[in-house]
């Protein structure tokens, strides 16, 4: 377990968000890997806070927390919003800013 | 020697279970493989030494975040007992990005230098440490992001609301647009 083992892994967990991102259609699909990607991002953070010493990571990390908290309810709220409104939650029926 | 055995299984564990949430056909079942997910970065974080961290994890993601993701799912049915599938559109595409991606920044890692010494003993990061610097040296980033969360909830509540009949609704379209080949069942 090496710091470049780390950071490998949280790449990867990156890039399967990425993935995940681009492939979905669903909005709350797309969400969930928004939440792998925020999550990868995380583990950097708590990667380098016990390779490098200090506790900055880890508030940053605490900090990273609460704002994908922040963001899911949001789009949890949208998404709700989308189905209300368009009977679906597919994101390209989205695609208009007037009815 | 088994700290490295425990890193590669939880390693594979976490890979996996983000690779199905990707891949998963049904949504219930990709929300629920992102608790794996959520569960596996959190017993990374305990072997990273960063306790209090992975007990919030476990409690905020595990038990928030993937469980408003499952309400998410279910709050957007318009039928009870219909599976929920998750399609999968341009699969090249997203193989191409995230390859991308993953090649630049890991031939970034592997090249750097001095990336492969092992775990060193730092002193180790207790949880005064942490409430110590949330609330002194980063007092002011804490009450940002305490009125960031509450503007995220009054927002939430405001997007999400139920307007009355005669309200002028924000935004609303009439139903019109169910494309074909939706997962409408006909009763």
């Amino acid at each position: 377990m090496t710091l470049s083992h780390c950071l490998l892994l949280a790449t990867a967990l990156f890039s399967v968000g990425i993935y995940g991102l681009l492939t979905r259609r669903q909005v709350v699909a797309i969400l969930l890997s928004v939440e792998l990607m925020a999550n990868a991002a995380n583990l950097v953070f708590v990667t380098f806070s016990r390779f490098k010493g200090g506790a900055q990571g880890q508030i940053f990390a605490l900090f990273s927390l609460a704002l994908t908290v922040a963001e899911v309810a949001v789009g949890l709220a949208l998404v709700i919003l989308l189905y209300r409104t368009h009977g679906d939650t597919r994101v390209d029926l989205a695609s208009e800013m007037k009815s | 020697m088994s700290a490295s055995v425990g890193f590669g299984f939880v390693a594979a564990c976490t890979l996996l279970s983000a690779l199905f949430v990707v891949r998963s056909q049904q949504l219930i079942r990709a929300a629920l493989w992102l608790g794996v997910t959520l569960l596996a970065t959190a017993a990374l974080y305990a072997m990273l030494d960063a306790s209090f961290l992975a007990g919030v994890q476990v409690l905020l993601y595990v038990g928030g975040v993937s469980v408003l993701m499952v309400f998410g799912v279910m709050m957007t049915r318009r039928h009870e007992g219909i599976v929920v599938e998750a399609e999968t559109v341009n699969v090249p595409r997203g193989v191409f990005a995230a390859g991308a991606v993953f090649g630049v920044v890991a031939g970034a890692i592997q090249m750097t230098p001095g990336l492969e010494a092992p775990l060193p003993t730092p002193p180790v990061v207790t949880i005064q440490d942490l409430g110590r610097g949330l609330v002194i040296d980063h007092v002011l980033a804490f009450e940002v992001v305490s009125f960031l969360l509450l503007i995220a909830v009054i927002g939430a509540i405001v997007i999400a609301r139920r307007r009355d009949p005669g309200e002028a609704p924000i935004g609303f379209m009439p139903r019109r647009k169910v494309p074909a080949g939706s997962q409408e069942v006909s009763p």
